[in-house]
């Protein structure tokens, strides 16, 4: 029994994608609490988790549904959670925790309109700073940016590898339109979805360390009851899970965490270009704006104006190199972003003066119109 | 208890995490003594215990017992060890917090942990304030007391760890100190016997914070108010009120034999699974 169709085409919501893509993923355990625009997610799973006898529980808040996966992974469970904006805030805590104690998991945040309560409703890309530095101190940070319902599926199973991979949180970041909207989603066959298995140490009950430093700077991990007995803690630790404020150990630590990302970025870089390299203007949008820029330039084309679309899905880390490389040599870069400008900064920090950098901002709830990007375009040429 | 110590080793991390961060006379170390004597006379396999605590001076215990540990953040506990139980039910999971830690900024937690039946046992060491940052008053600081965040005594009214837990819907709730520790002992393991979520408040002397705060003498004095405050429910029951005015009560005030919850999702899993074709 499956709740995938496996290999069959369907008119698909973009949250109930998600949802699915982490059944295929081999989900074990969701802990949430309920939030607009991100329920279906939750709602889903609990339809369909039971039924195949994996975990699902709805959590007294959102602090206790990530503090939850977190110990679900420990103990071996791939474990999830689905929030938005106001949760997102809640789960600063535990994304830290996670961060710090390398704890596998994916956390999907449905973004809304902010700050506060703000339009529970309607669309916004304003979490985009939060959660690359959401949660306090230094930590590394990896996010996905859907723009359509298959992306939904296919990044979420990707979320779940990556944490794998990385022994850290990976957030998937679908805004409210990607979320809640429908269109036809070609599911995979199953034998073609690959999933990275959790992994396991093969050292001696006595040599395992929970954090043994490896060339990628993430090494294998032990669960809770599978007999390695470790100790996992948020304070800054030693190789064995240990507290410790030793300073090489403090900043053997701290390197890792950073290293563990910057050495590999070529696993997350993911980036979608149509037209970038013979345009001199450029769209650098994500989410369902890349929409809206496919529109735009197809518009534009007829009115024989060339304009290309640089599109990070992996948003942090941010693809700086290739940024640096094919964008320092446009005329014009426009972010339109649904904020007051957030993503902008990085482009701006990697481009030189010569490079105008133009914002175009929207953040009435509203997504930003093929129309608004071509006007936009236009007064720019 | 000399003749117990050789086997109290094998559960202690002491090779090089000693000696531990807790004051002189502080009762935490009791506690942790009575949950490896509890756990030895189950017979428990260290592999399978996952001992979780939240922050503050309790909460430093996972790092001296040789179990799965972790040591999350302040008031969690309950809440990371609800997705470790879920994850894997062979877990037989404990629970160690202060009484701020689960009360206060935890106080969410426990309530619906109790309601939800959980299978985790919480033993929550009751030393009436804060102690790692410095003794402020937490919600079990009995009115009138002195702490360094109440200077002119504490105004507010305090909770009653066994009443709240009891009225939330915890299976097993009882009440013990640093003093009367056999009982303790005996708490402890009726505690960890029980299905569903059980409460074991242990209430303890924080002679540098609280203790120096109210003029409660040293460490010896303090057990002295433990052994004279306090008396057994059985005991209680047999003497005339007026002799048991103002002592707290001691002994296991609820062993109720419900569902708890992890059996309660099997059961669900099985219900629902039964019906689907394969």
């Amino acid at each position: 029994m499956s709740a995938i169709p496996w290999g069959e085409t369907k008119l698909v919501q973009g949250n109930e994608a998600v949802a699915l893509g982490a059944l295929a993923a081999g989900i074990d355990f969701f802990a949430g609490y309920p939030i607009t625009p991100s329920t279906e997610v939750a709602e889903i799973l609990a339809r369909e988790m039971p039924l195949i006898g994996k975990k699902w529980i709805q959590m007294e808040d959102e602090i206790a549904s990530i503090s939850a996966i977190i110990g679900g992974s420990l103990a071996g469970g791939r474990s999830m959670t689905a929030t938005s904006g106001p949760g997102f805030s809640l789960m600063q805590e535990g994304l830290g925790y996670a961060c710090m104690t390398e704890v596998p998991l994916v956390l999907v945040n449905v973004m809304r309109g902010g700050p506060s309560t703000g339009l529970p409703t309607q669309v916004a890309q304003g979490d985009v700073m939060q959660a690359r530095w959401g949660t306090h101190g230094d930590h590394p940070a990896i996010v996905l940016a859907p723009s359509d319902v298959k992306e939904c599926f296919d990044l979420t199973i990707t979320a779940f590898n990556l944490a794998e991979e990385f022994r850290t949180p990976v957030i998937l970041m679908p805004d409210e339109v990607i979320g809640h909207m429908r269109e036809k989603l070609t599911f995979p066959k199953e034998e073609e979805v690959c999933i990275t298995p959790p992994s396991s140490p093969d050292v001696p009950l006595e040599w395992y360390e929970h954090y043994h430093t490896s060339a990628t700077g993430v090494s294998p991990m032990a669960h809770f009851g599978s007999g390695y007995r470790f100790h996992v803690t948020g304070l800054t630790h030693d190789t064995h899970g240990f507290p410790t404020r030793k300073v090489d150990e403090v900043i053997s630590k701290m390197n890792r965490l950073k290293q563990k990302i910057t050495r590999r970025l070529d696993i997350l870089e993911n980036n979608m270009l149509h037209e970038v390299e013979e345009s001199k203007i450029v769209i650098f949008c994500y989410g369902s704006v890349y929409r809206s820029a496919l529109a735009a330039q197809k518009i534009l084309a007829k009115q024989r104006k060339k304009v290309g679309i640089f599109r990070p899905v992996t948003i942090w880390p941010f693809p700086d190199r290739t940024v640096k490389e094919m964008l320092d040599s446009k005329d014009v870069i426009l972010v339109p972003e649904l904020n007051q400008g957030q993503i902008i900064h990085e482009v701006e920090r990697l481009t030189s003066d010569s490079v105008r950098v133009v914002p175009l901002h929207r953040y009435d709830g509203y997504e930003i119109t093929p129309e608004q990007l071509v006007a936009a375009v236009l007064e720019v040429i | 208890m000399p003749a117990r110590l050789p086997y109290t080793y094998k559960y202690l991390r002491s090779k090089k995490k000693f000696p531990h961060v807790w004051c002189p006379g502080c009762g935490i170390g009791i506690v942790m003594g009575s949950i490896i004597r509890a756990i030895d006379s189950l017979g428990w396999e260290l592999d399978d215990i996952l001992m979780v605590s939240g922050i503050g001076c309790t909460s430093r215990m996972p790092v001296y017992v040789d179990f799965n540990t972790l040591h999350t953040t302040h008031g969690r506990a309950l809440a990371f060890g609800t997705g470790a139980k879920m994850a894997n039910p062979k877990l037989k999971v404990l629970a160690v917090m202060g009484d701020g830690d689960s009360m206060a900024i935890g106080g969410n937690h426990i309530i619906h942990a109790a309601r939800r039946n959980i299978d985790i046992t919480a033993i929550i060491v009751n030393n009436n304030n804060y102690g790692m940052t410095g003794g402020q008053f937490s919600p079990t600081t009995p009115q009138g007391a002195k702490t360094s965040t109440t200077p002119y005594g504490m105004i507010e009214p305090d909770f009653d760890v066994c009443k709240l837990t009891e009225a939330a819907g915890a299976n097993f709730v009882a009440r013990g100190d640093v003093y009367h520790v056999v009982e303790l002992d005996g708490i402890i393991k009726s505690a960890l016997s029980s299905s569903g979520f059980s409460v074991v408040e242990a209430l303890s002397p924080c002679p540098t914070n609280f203790g120096r705060a109210n003029r409660q003498g040293d460490a010896v004095n303090m057990m002295e108010l433990l052994k004279n405050n306090t008396i057994n429910i059985a005991q209680a029951a047999k003497l005339p009120k007026d002799k048991t005015e103002g002592k707290t009560v001691r002994g296991v005030f609820v062993n109720r034999d419900e569902i708890g919850y992890i059996e309660r999702y099997q059961q669900l899993c099985d219900r629902v699974s039964s019906g689907v074709k394969k």
